[in-house]
């Protein structure tokens, strides 16, 4: 190819220019096949609040429910339960008993208990270590000294308000979902319209 | 005759095929000393063929949206589903196995030195491409191991240490991962959404990568030219014809040997797929001959078994420095994979072949070997048992410390502390 006559720096700035104007282009075209990676508009309406009524949830008991495909969990606890809780926290044996980590509950649940109301937890019922869904123990064994949850997939182990052990694979507390108090028997996971404190 | 002929010249004419069956089969010359470690690569080829054909036929009966019960119509409802089906699963291992044996051969005879760092390369991308298509198939059947696996599989994207970027902190970085998960999933849970997304990239874009990445593997190994037990170059020595004294053209002869350990291969595939179609359960483990089932985790997650020694390694991750111990999981998990990549470049040791190293190489690469089966047992059981007085957890913490230890410490600087043979200039054996 003859260079005889070339205005080569025009030539650079076009090429530059032709290929700014090419890649601009290309992270354009390539917006809509990312996009519709994300939840479909079907999807975002499944993903609506789900109600629990707990008026018949006896003292030690666990009720499960479906909410975005993650199992909840609502606990009714016992005196005993929340003396442990107690006990527990001031032994050193959590990794985080004051729920400093704020991504693991809302406001309203960053308290002693982790719930709105002292006796009733309620939780997002998979491991923060890798998802799996930990098993409800509520009599105390050889770990778990005042019961709690125990993953069987990696040994993690939580107390009776979602609270990490020290020395286990789960980084972090189990998540409290956003959820409310419609009244006194019904909760309503995934809207903070009712009742939060 | 003369017409066939005809047909070829003018074929020729238009399209190189002549040339590409010489340069490639009738005039490749490759060392006249391979032995048993070089059947794998052919095999990988004939599991490759399996599998596509296998995989186009399963795309016939099974529908994502109904993925379950469209598996059970293909076990049980469709004219021998069962053995196309179980053709495509034992397949799955049977290309890791093979694989593993060909990565191993390549460790032996150092067959990714100079100048073959491509062809290593492209191999690594293969086994890469490979890894995710099998985690993609695994995904397919959506019985309850499916959904569990995948679930432990798309949270480590929650794991990324995004804090580290700029003006992110820790809960912008815990709303990035989940926002990841999202997008991967393509909705706030596993679902149909994910199955179908998974069923597209399993059978049309991740197949289409790997075709291409072995044409690519081919081309370059068939550029440099094979290495051989020996690690000798047979490119240096040719004689008057430019043709390596070393060296017999592929085809017939290799063709004709390949063909013997073809027929063997298929025999034990055969077997398999006949008699052990699930692996004992690690082909295809038990829990996911039940449904998907969001609220009931197995009792006991654990990943097909040639992921076994990256899980090992993930699981093994105990401690926290900076960041927690997942991400440092998730880390040593990709860096596990990643490494092998530059080993064309860790490895300074100026012999190639294992036949001429010292005992320091021949005592690590043993080792190796048995850590690696070691980690891939480890990483298929639970956790909580023990060996020896030690923990699986332990074992598999000094699994993975010398998994990094030979690759860092024993590839580079290995060759100083042991006296290497004398390599010979041509190959031996090999009549």
């Amino acid at each position: 190819m003859s260079k005889d006559g070339v205005n080569t720096s025009r030539r650079t700035f076009l090429i530059g220019l032709t290929s700014a104007v090419g890649a601009v282009g290309a992270v354009g075209v390539a917006v809509p096949f990312v996009k519709s990676w994300l939840p479909s508009a079907r999807a975002e309406n499944a993903g609506a609040p789900v109600q629990i009524d707990i008026s018949k949830l006896e003292e030690g008991q666990r009720v499960v429910r479906e909410w975005r495909g993650q199992p909840v969990w609502v606990v009714r606890r016992s005196k005993d339960m929340l003396e442990g809780l107690d006990k527990l926290a001031t032994e050193e044996v959590l990794s985080d008993p004051e729920s400093s980590n704020t991504n693991q509950q809302p406001d309203y649940a960053q308290n002693p208990y982790r719930s709105i109301k002292p006796e009733v937890l309620v939780l997002i019922g998979t491991c923060t270590h890798l998802g799996c869904s930990p098993t409800y123990t509520p009599q105390p064994t050889v770990q778990l000294e005042f019961g709690g949850f125990f993953c069987p997939c990696h040994g993690s182990m939580f107390d009776f308000a979602g609270r990490v052990y020290r020395s286990v694979p789960a980084p972090t507390n189990l998540v409290v979902p956003p959820h409310s108090y419609l009244s006194d028997a019904v909760i309503i996971i995934g809207s903070e319209e009712g009742e939060t404190a | 005759m003369g017409m066939i002929k005809g047909t070829v010249d003018w074929v020729d004419a238009r399209l190189p095929v002549v040339n590409a069956f010489k340069k490639h089969m009738s005039e490749y010359y490759a060392p006249k000393n391979f032995n048993f470690w070089y059947y794998f690569g052919v095999l990988s080829l004939v599991v490759l063929v399996n599998q596509l054909l296998t995989g186009i036929w399963l795309t016939m009966f099974y529908s994502p949206s109904d993925a379950f019960a469209s598996v059970e119509y293909i076990m049980r409802d469709v004219q021998f589903g069962w053995l196309i089906r179980y053709m495509h699963a034992v397949g799955a291992s049977a290309f890791f196995a093979v694989v593993y044996l060909h990565m191993f051969r390549g460790l032996l005879y150092g067959s990714y030195k100079p100048p073959r760092e491509l062809v290593w390369i492209f191999g690594m991308m293969i086994y890469l491409a490979l890894m995710a298509e099998g985690f993609l198939g695994y995904v397919l059947p959506w019985g309850n191991m499916s959904y569990w696996g995948a679930q432990v599989i798309i949270s480590l994207a929650e794991a990324i240490p995004f804090q580290v970027l700029p003006f992110v902190d820790g809960a912008d970085a815990a709303a990035m991962g989940e926002a990841l998960t999202t997008w991967v999933r393509g909705d706030y849970l596993l679902s149909e959404a994910t199955v179908n997304k998974f069923f597209a990239l399993h059978v049309v874009a991740i197949p289409l990568v790997l075709v291409a990445l072995v044409v690519l593997h081919i081309l370059a190994l068939h550029e440099v030219g094979s290495n051989n037990p020996d690690g000798v170059e047979i490119k240096k020595n040719k004689d008057e014809n430019g043709i390596p004294k070393d060296g017999i053209p592929f085809h017939p002869y290799y063709t004709v040997k390949d063909l013997v350990g073809v027929v063997v291969f298929l025999m034990v595939f055969a077997v398999v797929i006949f008699f052990f179609p699930d692996g004992g359960g690690y082909f295809i483990e038990r829990p996911n001959f039940q449904p998907a089932n969001p609220l009931a985790t197995p009792d006991h997650i654990a990943p097909v078994w040639y992921y076994g020694p990256y899980y090992a390694m993930l699981r093994a991750t105990t401690f926290s420095f900076l960041f927690d111990a997942k991400t440092w999981g998730m880390i040593i998990m990709g860096g596990a994979i990643a490494i092998l990549f530059v080993v064309p470049w860790l490895d300074r040791h100026p012999v190639k072949s294992i036949r001429y190293k010292g005992m320091v190489s021949k005592v690590s690469l043993m080792l190796f070997a048995v850590f690696f089966l070691a980690l891939g047992f480890l990483g298929t059981q639970p956790a909580n048992n023990s060996f020896l007085g030690l923990g699986f957890t332990t074992w598999a913490q000094i699994g993975s410390f010398y998994y990094f230890i030979y690759f860092l410490v024993i590839l580079p600087f290995g060759h100083r502390f042991e006296k290497s043979k004398p390599v010979p200039d041509r190959v031996t054996g090999g009549h």
